[in-house]
């Protein structure tokens, strides 16, 4: 690739990682939990099991057919009390099945080690775990373990970035669980025949690249890269960019260059599955934002209601007027405190009064600093601008099907104009006009 | 107080991210503003203090009829982003220190009303407000706006670049001299020294980039050089340096793309240094602008990004 290609840019955000040094703690088993049936990215999962059954923890309660999917499993010991409909982050209907818990956290039979010797084994294995990337899309980990071009993968890259603010979920796996993060990566490097390891750090988590580069010293496969701490140097991407030189283009998948993004809690959780056999049914989350009372690191059960998870942080100090469902960047916001947590989430983040005032959007004044922002060099405003006219062939000159959707560029805008959201509207324009011909 | 009575329905829904840069463009108007006061001081000790009365006229006349534009339009009350202050301060600065001043009103009146508000106010003008209302006034009242007076004695006395038209080498001021602004000319755009300063200011304060004045000015030089003329001189005489630091930069009618920036700036030195050597007008930096603003749009479209991993298709193989 052009010696001259540009460094990818981003913008500084304020760290905000107040709870870096909270060891992640279980909060008290909830009396119910909720878990949807859609927590991967993909068609939803349909439920195995019916009102008044008994399930135990780590009994699957979901599955589908579909290729992107992976199985659910209950994360308690209870009874099925009802099957719900819920309104997904995305707005799609799916349904969830609502336990109350009996307390007891028995574990189910089916939970034992699993037998891996092959790649087959092992791909079979990581879809049984109900495994999906934990950084936040929640791409199901054994499509990715299972490339098509399996003998051209060389090489995997381990997401530690952790580029969002608040979000210290992922620090908190490098410093209490370096164990499982290293077992995670000897299983995949022996699985899928990888031979280069790249650990993306951003340099602003010292301890963590002082503590993986002493621990993989003696391995010349493993490389520990710190990232110039930048938003978002987490995005795959931009990651693998960073990392290995290699441009992953539009459309493509990481595993077209030969290499496999996997976040460094998902990696965790491999070293350890395969040890114990326990599949995917709690997850660390960071807790933050100034509507709680004090802001941590907490591992909770999947299905575990935001209110529950709150009140395990000493609840709310003060009225809470947004809450969002991972950073808040490219956090999303729920409707209620009532939603479930899911696989892929990483932080709940409760911002009070302050933190969410609305800037009135005012004219744009041509400053470019979108565009300067952008990591992967679109243009912002042009995109806005022709998304306004309707003029699809424009937007696909401009390649807004590139936009990761990261908010750069509405992070910068003096004009405080909503451009991120003007590009993911853009994007839905000609997804439509492209299914139309 | 109950978690119910902490949330209560009342959650806000708002698209991502949810955080934004403390930027305005409010901070970025009075930014520019604060680089253009040393300046106006040097205008002061140089000119004396109508060049303040100058400046506070044609400020306050921007805002004025920027606020009265929006009454007789029913638009949003604008003048909160402070670009009018900014506007008029350049305006200002662009004429002579004895202009009267109900023509510098009348200059205000053309650069808010004509060339900005009726093309759809802040961002969308493709004029630069003051380099269009400066040319207006040159046309319009050419006496006033080319008598000027000498810094150093305050006698009548004509710019180094119309002493050099008219071959009168022997009274041109040094290039110390020029530097420090003790020669004829606008009242704002005389001193080197400090426009410099306020430029390099906003350069540091990431308001402007260094894209558009290091190639005005760099082209100035070469053009210079290959018209004969001496480029040094040619550099710090008549509008280039408030031109290249606060005129072609405005971002309403400069390209976004650094490209695009690469082109617009050697444009204009191109231009001015023809205007000045071949043409009437012994000082071309205004028109310059004016000529590249028009080309901008153009500019923006050939120079569109090249996006990370985009792919482009080379020629259409196959029937659509």
């Amino acid at each position: 690739m052009s010696v001259l290609q540009k460094a990818l840019s981003g913008v500084h955000v304020a760290h905000m990682k107040n709870t870096e040094n909270c060891p992640t703690a279980p909060i008290p088993l909830p009396k119910e939990v909720c878990i949807s049936m859609s927590q991967h990215m993909g068609p939803p999962c349909k439920p195995l099991v019916a009102k008044g059954d008994q399930v135990k923890v780590g009994t699957v309660i979901g599955d589908s057919d579909a290729f992107l999917s992976a199985p659910i499993h209950s994360s308690v010991s209870g009874t099925v009390t009802a099957l719900e409909e819920i309104v997904t982050a995305g707005g799609a209907k799916c349904q969830m099945v609502v336990i109350a818990t009996d307390g007891e956290q028995s574990v189910d039979e089916q939970v034992k080690p699993p037998v891996v010797e092959n790649h087959a084994d092992f791909v079979k294995a990581i879809r049984a775990s109900g495994l999906v990337g934990l950084g936040g899309a929640g791409f199901p980990t054994h499509i990715k373990m299972n490339p098509k071009n399996l003998s051209e993968v060389d090489t995997l890259v381990v997401n530690a970035a952790e580029c969002e603010p608040y979000i210290t979920s992922d620090y908190r796996t490098i410093m209490d669980r370096s164990q499982d993060v290293l077992d995670g990566i000897a299983a995949i490097v022996k699985y899928v025949g990888i031979s280069q390891v790249k650990i993306a750090v951003e340099d602003n988590k010292p301890k963590a690249i002082e503590l993986l580069r002493k621990l993989t010293k003696d391995d010349p496969k493993i490389e520990v890269c710190a990232l110039k701490a930048m938003y978002p140097k987490g995005a795959e991407k931009v990651t693998t960019f960073e990392t290995t030189g290699r441009i992953v283009k539009e459309g493509m998948l990481p595993s077209d260059v030969g290499v496999i993004v996997e976040n460094v809690t998902t990696v965790a959780f491999i070293g350890k599955y395969l040890r114990d056999g326990m599949p995917l049914v709690e997850k660390c989350v960071t807790v933050d934002g100034g509507a709680v009372a004090e802001p941590k690191n907490v591992t909770a059960p999947i299905g575990t209601r935001y209110a529950d998870i709150i009140a395990a942080c000493g609840g709310y100090k003060k009225p809470c007027r947004k809450l969002l469902m991972g950073g808040p960047m490219m956090g999303i916001v729920v409707p209620n405190d009532s939603y479930p947590l899911l696989k892929n989430n990483n932080a709940v983040l409760a911002l009070d009064e302050q933190q969410t005032v609305v800037q009135e959007e005012q004219p744009c004044i041509r400053c470019g600093r979108c565009m300067h922002a952008c990591p992967f060099h679109l243009m912002p405003r042009q995109i806005e601008k022709a998304a306004e006219a309707k003029n699809i062939a424009m937007l696909q000159k401009l390649k807004v099907m590139i936009c990761m959707e990261c908010g750069c560029c509405s992070y910068v805008c003096p004009a405080k104009r909503n451009l991120t959201f003007s590009n993911k509207m853009a994007k839905n324009m000609v997804r439509a006009a492209t299914a139309k011909k | 107080m109950s978690a119910n009575e902490m949330t209560a329905n009342k959650l806000m829904v708002t698209p991502s991210p949810h955080v934004k840069d403390s930027i305005n463009t409010q901070k970025i108007m009075l930014t520019v503003a604060a680089a253009l006061v040393p300046t106006l001081i040097a205008a002061v000790v140089l000119f004396g203090i109508r060049a303040l009365l100058m400046t506070a006229i044609c400020v306050a006349s921007c805002v004025v009829f920027e606020y009265l534009f929006s009454v007789v339009t029913k638009k949003r009350n604008p003048i909160s982003d402070c670009s009018a202050v900014v506007t008029g301060m350049i305006l200002a600065f662009n004429v002579p220190v004895t202009l009267p001043l109900w023509m510098a009103v009348f200059g205000c009146f053309i650069a808010i009303v004509v060339v900005k508000g009726l093309f759809g106010g802040i961002g969308c003008n493709f004029a630069n407000p003051a380099a269009t209302a400066r040319i207006f006034l040159l046309v319009s009242f050419a006496g006033p706006m080319t008598s000027w007076v000498s810094p150093i004695d305050g006698m009548a006395t004509a710019t180094p670049l119309s002493l050099i038209k008219a071959g009168q080498l022997d009274q041109l001021p040094s290039l110390l001299q020029m530097f420090l602004g003790q020669r004829g000319g606008a009242l704002g755009e005389t001193c080197a020294l400090t426009l410099l300063l306020g430029g390099l200011f906003l350069i540091w304060r990431g308001i402007i980039r260094w894209v558009i004045p290091v190639s005005v000015i760099g082209s100035v030089f070469v053009f210079a050089l290959l018209f004969g003329a001496n480029p040094i001189y040619a550099v710090l005489s008549g509008g280039v340096m408030i031109g290249a630091f606060f005129m072609a930069t405005d971002y309403s009618t400069s390209p976004v793309t650094e490209k695009g920036q690469v082109i617009f700036g050697i444009g204009i030195g191109f231009l001015t240094m023809v205007i000045r050597t071949f043409c009437n007008y012994p000082e071309g930096m205004s028109f310059a602008i004016l000529l590249m603003n028009i080309l901008v749009a153009h500019i923006d479209t050939l120079t569109m990004t090249k996006p990370f991993g985009a792919i482009f298709e080379q020629k259409k193989s196959k029937g659509a």
